[in-house]
């Protein structure tokens, strides 16, 4: 064959992501900085961490030899605290989350209402759990009671939020067939927009109650209750095989759960 | 003859369906009785003056303490930042390990990794930190392993779904030119997982700005040991400029991460 | 040249894709494989590379017995057998140079290829593919930009590349309109011509096969129960094939002139 291989070109590059070579280098040099800088900031404690490598290895191998019986009814008190948070707050959470969320829909709610849900959205999602559960203490006392309106006040703004953005995006042909037929707008909501979000509603419940029990594992830190407290005890006592048990424990409560709410998932689908 | 009766559901079906609801009714009562016998109310009913009282001292804000809370803010941002890369080198391979189609032992591997991933996602941020801060001594390190340790079964579990999603034409057809295992990867699955790689990553790193905020209260570095101590001495102005700069930090790092996954998709 | 022999292919449940299988492809011969969905079409296909492990039988390629060799010596084979696809099967998000060139795969390393650096030859050979499939000029362009029938002509660039001695073809016109499909047959048959290649074409579109194939091969439930010539394709071959059907009706060859 006569092709004339050498008229085609030899060498190729892939067109670069960024295709200003200045901002590309710019931007490469600038992430090195700060990569330095950021990791030369790291203090490390050598005296301190030989120190506290063997007790780390401890720990580790007392998770084959967890102890659940010293302080068993500690463990009881403190999951039981969990849990009752749990389904509180969930429970409360859904029912305030659902006003909340057909209030911080563009479709359904008027302007001010809007906005004034959005914002309440907005305080619940961005305040870190354990900061609203210091202040909660502080107004409330220590206890699971500050530690359960935490948690409703955490998952209200969950729920209501990605509820909103279902309800935004529900079709309009029902809606507009069932306000033609005259409904109010309570029959309007209940039967054009509860069937299109109700899976979606149990759904995130169901996803929500797994997260307020890993959250409310760490609200005992500030005294808010619950299995954190324990927890945090055992290793300021530097029992392990206890903190070991409470955190097997935890990982298996979560595992569970979060299985049951899978296949209860599915079966709603 | 009676005319016939419409209903949505079988009786049986309504049955289970009450069922249900009276059984989470009973559950959440005996939650609300369970909490509220342990509660001091007395306490509880003191709570709005106790708000009301706070919430005065809150106010003004001292803004003059503003240069002692830039190191910790720095720290915070650290440790988002390094925790969520340290998390991303982990947690890839084991993505690659746990994902059914790229999984190189089915049998052994496979549920080391998930395991691996169950752990890291039960165990919340803070208890992480409290582990470490027992074992490498308070500070920036604690805080970023606790970071990174919590993340990796939730960018694990992310990125080894987006594995198994892969359209299985491409592997196929890469795997068709006498490519190796490894370029199969690079050819057939890399490019496919890239945006799903992309996008979780700063969508995690937006969250352990908000988490490494609060890993102070632990000890393990960041902005977090401030608020402790400001709240623990009652000073209540430097609380609210400590809670400012986290809430322009948690709004900064929102919009860099919206942004950015903006960008890719 | 290939040779099957007696190939056999049974999946975990149900019945046998392939039974017995006997088929001898000389080089240069292009072989339109027809049948009815689930005949087994698509399983001879890949257990000839084999993508699919096959149960029995035999495949040989120019005397070498692909179904002995281990996983490094089966990647040495497959170098030697492009593989053509129904949707194509693009890295979607590559440009279509790296796909052109990831029909080199096998014969490059590793970290060669994530970076990206492949030989000026095989560069220049990319080069000159993109040309003759008519592509000149979209090497920078992402594959999931292209058009059906574009993304088509990189597919059958990229296993050009694999200096390959037989194609197989896995329904390269499923996903095109009617003109695109008659432009992709030619461009296939044009190719075959030029480097002397065997071609085993799995297409469900008779007329199609007709008018392109230098031969056609018709399998039902595994087994392979026609082959011959084009016109010898008579209603009661298509019958034998397909089950009883008023073949008269069959569209012309020259639809578009």
């Amino acid at each position: 064959m006569t092709i004339r291989m050498a008229e085609y070109p030899a060498a190729w590059r892939k067109p670069p992501l960024i295709s200003a070579a200045w901002l590309r280098w710019g931007i490469g040099v600038l992430a090195a900085i700060y990569l330095a800088a950021a990791i030369g900031s790291i203090e490390i404690n050598w005296a301190r961490l030989a120190v506290g490598l063997p007790r780390g290895w401890r720990f580790l191998s007392s998770f084959f030899t967890p102890d659940f019986f010293s302080h068993g009814d500690e463990i009881i008190a403190g999951l039981t605290e969990s849990l009752a948070m749990t389904v509180t707050s969930t429970a409360l959470g859904i029912l305030l989350a659902i006003p909340l969320g057909l209030g911080a829909a563009r479709n359904l709610a008027p302007r001010p209402i809007y906005l004034f849900c959005r914002a309440v959205i907005a305080s619940s999602r961005t305040l870190q759990e354990l900061i609203v559960a210091i202040f909660f203490v502080k107004m409330f006392g220590f206890g699971p009671l500050a530690g359960m309106l935490t948690l409703t006040f955490a998952s209200l703004g969950f729920i209501a939020k990605l509820l909103a953005e279902r309800i935004e995006a529900v079709e309009v042909g029902p809606l507009n067939a069932i306000r033609s037929t005259g409904a109010s707008w309570l029959q309007w909501v209940n039967y054009a927009i509860q069937p299109q979000v109700m899976p979606r509603l149990v759904g995130l419940s169901l996803y929500r109650l797994d997260i307020n029990f890993r959250e409310s594992a760490v609200l005992g830190i500030v005294g808010a209750g619950g299995i954190g407290a324990t927890l945090n005890t055992a290793l300021g006592r530097y029992e392990y095989s206890t903190a070991a048990a409470i955190l097997l424990s935890i990982i298996l409560i979560v595992l569970t759960a979060e299985y049951t709410s899978g296949l209860i998932r599915e079966r709603l689908r | 003859m009676t005319p016939p009766v419409w209903r949505r559901r079988t009786t049986k079906m309504q049955w289970a369906i009450w069922g249900g609801w009276l059984f989470g009714a009973l559950v959440v009562a005996q939650g609300w009785r369970f909490i509220s016998d342990i509660t001091l109310w007395d306490f509880v009913w003191d709570a709005p003056a106790q708000a009301g009282d706070m919430l005065s001292r809150m106010v003004p804000p001292r803004w003059d303490y503003a240069p002692m809370i830039l190191k910790p803010l720095w720290d915070t941002v650290n440790i988002a930042t390094l925790g969520t890369l340290l998390a991303i080198l982990l947690a890839t391979p084991i993505a690659f390990l746990a994902a059914r189609n790229t999984s190189p032992h089915a049998l052994t591997l496979r549920p080391f990794a998930l395991s691996v991933i169950a752990v890291s996602r039960s165990i919340n941020t803070l208890i992480w930190a409290l582990l470490l801060v027992t074992i490498v001594g308070p500070g920036v390190l604690a805080g970023i392993l606790a970071v990174a340790l919590h993340s990796i079964g939730f960018f694990g579990k992310l990125l080894y779904e987006a594995i198994e999603e892969i359209d299985p034409a491409q592997t196929e057809a890469i795997a068709a030119t006498g490519a190796s295992r490894a370029q199969i990867l690079a050819y057939g699955v890399v490019p496919q997982v890239l945006p799903t790689f992309a996008g979780v990553s700063v969508y995690r790193w937006d969250i352990n700005i908000r988490e490494s905020a609060v890993l102070g209260i632990v000890g393990a570095g960041g902005i977090g040991l401030q608020l402790n101590a400001s709240v623990s001495q009652l000073a209540w102005p430097r609380v609210t400029l400590i809670l400012i700069a986290i809430f322009g930090a948690v709004l900064v790092s929102e919009w860099v991460s919206a942004r950015v996954r903006a960008a890719i998709v | 040249m290939l040779r099957l022999t007696g190939l056999t292919k049974r999946y975990d449940r149900g019945d046998a894709a392939l039974s017995g299988v006997d088929l001898l492809v000389p080089d240069g011969e292009v072989v339109a494989l027809i049948g009815p969905s689930g005949a087994g079409k698509s399983t001879l296909i890949r257990c000839t590379n084999r993508l699919v492990e096959p149960t029995s039988g035999r495949v040989e390629l120019d005397g070498e017995d692909i179904t002995a060799l281990s996983a490094a010596g089966l990647r040495t084979a497959r170098r030697r057998m492009g593989m053509i696809f129904q949707e194509f099967a693009l890295i979607e998000r590559l440009t279509v140079m790296e796909n052109v060139l990831s029909g080199r795969l096998g014969y490059v390393g590793f970290w060669a290829s994530w970076w990206r650096r492949f030989p000026p030859a095989d560069i220049q050979q990319a080069f000159h593919f993109l040309d003759r499939v008519g592509l000149a000029g979209f090497e920078n362009k992402r594959a999931d930009a292209l058009s059906g029938g574009q993304r088509q002509r990189v597919g059958i660039a990229r296993a050009l590349m694999q200096s390959p001695s037989l194609l197989l073809v896995d329904e390269p016109t499923a996903s095109l309109d009617p003109r695109t499909s008659r432009q992709i047959m030619r461009l296939i048959l044009e190719l075959c011509g030029e480097r002397k290649l065997a071609a085993i074409i799995n297409i469900h579109d008779v007329a199609l096969a007709r008018q392109f194939a230098h031969r056609i091969i018709g399998l039902r439930k595994g087994q392979l129960v026609f082959d011959g010539k084009p016109d010898a394709l008579t209603p009661d071959a298509l019958t034998a094939i397909y089950g009883a059907e008023d073949w008269s009706t069959l569209p012309d060859d020259d639809q578009d002139g």
